[in-house]
């Protein structure tokens, strides 16, 4: 009898957690809907996003995510990889037990903290080294490479160390240089993880939302950014800063509901690929 | 002739605190297959593995003397690629790459197959591997499935595999870490039927545990216990008068 009771409670709480999962997505919908009325065409494609002039097109401001996204990703995988290889295949043990604690704790900092970082240094530094605002796209892209790389470089070693030592021994004793082994062996055989490391890095970049609203500049008027220098408006930024003088149910804050499906869906989008490519490289490469 | 020629090898792992290996003294003929038998632990994988210098890759420290044709391989400044490009190696559990078969045993020349033309190296690829299957015997099996994965076929066929990969490199020492410990019986029985043919143009040296194994396929055999090497002789010698008690207890199955 007690059995079954506390079976039951365990049902009701597990049932709970994907109720509000699906509550809160349903709200959202229902809050984005109507911005759709103004036309899906309008909304998705329309250049200009400019509220006082009911005016909901949202078309610069995903590309805009997308830009920044990609290229933090693109820094944090050019510096995270050769790491990743770095830490599982070369480096001595006491340095893997300094660094890879270290680079993991990044994970857990504060974001708000890193965009304090971000707004009095690095901001002041793009600003006096390149000219123009300093509040830009590559802020952006370092500030969020910053972010994805703990997830590039501890993911990625990881699976280069899964690949199977048989592989490497295999490799080695055929007279093979270690970089042989690694770049002929061991990479192809991690490459399903360090794939996942990327898109999983992504879907927190488009998602991260504190540390990117302090220094990307946020523009009134968002457009496409044409160099890395310019001021630009993301997803979250623009939610965020405009949710609080949107007027209780209107157009405006019906548009901003409907950024945050947009949103959800990216990630919820990169997150299924993330989960889809780790499962398909569990079998190995060339299985299967 | 001697191939191999150790003197007073110690292993030691850990950074010095375990000794594998006490001052072992050994001198491998070459073409003839030299078996290591001896209880787990005893240290005979350990020295199987000194021969080819893979007991670097787990920082072992190595004392004493390795000569393969004369040259000390551990402190003459050996080139550790070319030392594993003359001895080769197949390990207990087959382990080809998850690639084809045409791949697996093109593997190893193409590693070493520096300046040679492309053309060229597809044309001496394709006789290499079609040279080192058959060597291996597993010609006939694969060659109209050179293309597929080499996950695909069967254990004992995988380390025939193995086999011809290593055959590939054109070594004149094969190590074989206990190949057939993962097998069943018939793939045993082939792969040693393989091991008479070719010692007749490698020197092998093969760990086994299984001492009808080495009864069967070995013209040397060399007794460790501890990390140290008991016995060392001609093979029927040693199955049949050893000539020390611990030998003639191990191999009459009074412990191991």
């Amino acid at each position: 009898m007690g059995e079954k009771i506390v079976e039951w409670a365990l049902f009701v709480s597990a049932l709970s957690s994907i109720f509000i999962v699906f509550f809160i997505l349903a709200f959202l919908l229902k809050e984005g809907f109507p911005a759709l009325t103004l036309g899906w065409r309008e909304f998705f494609f329309g250049m200009t996003w400019h509220p006082s002039h009911d005016q909901f097109g949202i078309f610069p401001i995903v590309v805009s995510t997308f830009v920044v996204g990609i290229g933090a990703l693109v820094l944090a995988a050019a510096v995270g990889i050769p790491a990743a290889i770095y830490l599982a295949e070369f480096s001595p043990d006491w340095l893997r037990n300094l660094v890879k604690p270290s680079v993991e704790m990044l994970v857990g900092f504060p974001s708000v903290v890193l965009g304090l970082f971000g707004l009095t240094v690095l901001v002041v530094f793009v600003r006096d080294a390149f000219g123009g605002w300093g509040e830009c796209v590559l802020a952006g892209w370092v500030i969020l490479a910053i972010m994805t790389l703990p997830h590039v470089v501890s993911i990625s070693e990881d699976s280069i160390r899964a690949v199977p030592n048989g592989y490497k021994e295999a490799s080695l004793a055929l007279g093979a240089t270690q970089l042989q082994t690694v770049r002929k062996v061991i990479l192809p055989n991690a490459r399903s993880g360090i794939l996942a490391s990327l898109v999983l890095g992504m879907g927190n970049a488009v998602g991260e939302t504190m540390a990117v609203l302090m220094v990307v500049g946020n523009p009134n008027i968002p457009w496409i950014p044409h160099s890395a220098l310019e001021p630009v408006r993301v997803l979250t930024s623009t939610i965020v800063i405009e949710i609080s003088y949107a007027v209780w149910g209107s157009m405006h804050q019906h548009a901003l509901f409907a950024l945050g499906v947009v949103l959800f869906a990216v990630v919820a989008v990169l997150n299924a690929v993330t989960t889809a490519v780790i499962r398909r490289g569990k079998g190995g490469w060339g299985r299967d | 002739m001697s191939k191999i020629e150790v003197t007073g090898l110690s292993v030691f792992y850990g950074r010095g605190t375990v000794q594998a290996l006490k001052e072992v003294s050994i001198k491998i003929e070459a073409k003839k297959v030299t078996a290591l038998i001896g209880p787990s632990g005893c240290g005979k994988s350990t020295f199987l593995r000194s021969l080819n210098r893979m007991n670097d890759l787990v920082g072992a420290k190595t004392e004493g003397e390795v000569l393969v044709d004369g040259e000390d391989i551990y402190n003459g400044g050996t080139d550790v690629i070319q030392l594993r490009k003359r001895v080769g190696m197949v390990f207990q559990q087959p382990n080809p790459f998850p690639m084809s078969i045409y791949e697996n045993v093109a593997y190893g020349p193409r590693v070493h197959a520096r300046g040679w033309g492309n053309g060229k190296l597809k044309r001496r690829l394709d006789r290499v591997v079609e040279e080192s299957l058959r060597r291996a015997a597993l010609w006939p099996e694969v060659k109209d499935r050179l293309g597929e994965s080499a996950l695909k076929f069967s254990g004992g066929q995988q380390q025939r595999l193995c086999i011809a990969r290593a055959l590939a490199v054109n070594p004149e020492i094969i190590l074989f870490d206990e190949p057939c410990s993962a097998l069943d019986p018939v793939s045993t029985a082939r792969v040693e039927e393989l091991l008479r043919e070719l010692k007749r143009d490698y020197t092998i040296v093969i760990v086994t545990h299984n001492m009808q194994q080495a009864a069967r396929v070995s013209d040397f055999t060399a007794f460790f216990l501890l990390g140290e090497l008991i016995e060392f002789g001609e093979t029927t010698r040693i199955f049949e008068k050893p000539s020390d008690k611990r030998t003639e207890e191990y191999i009459t199955g009074r412990f191991g």
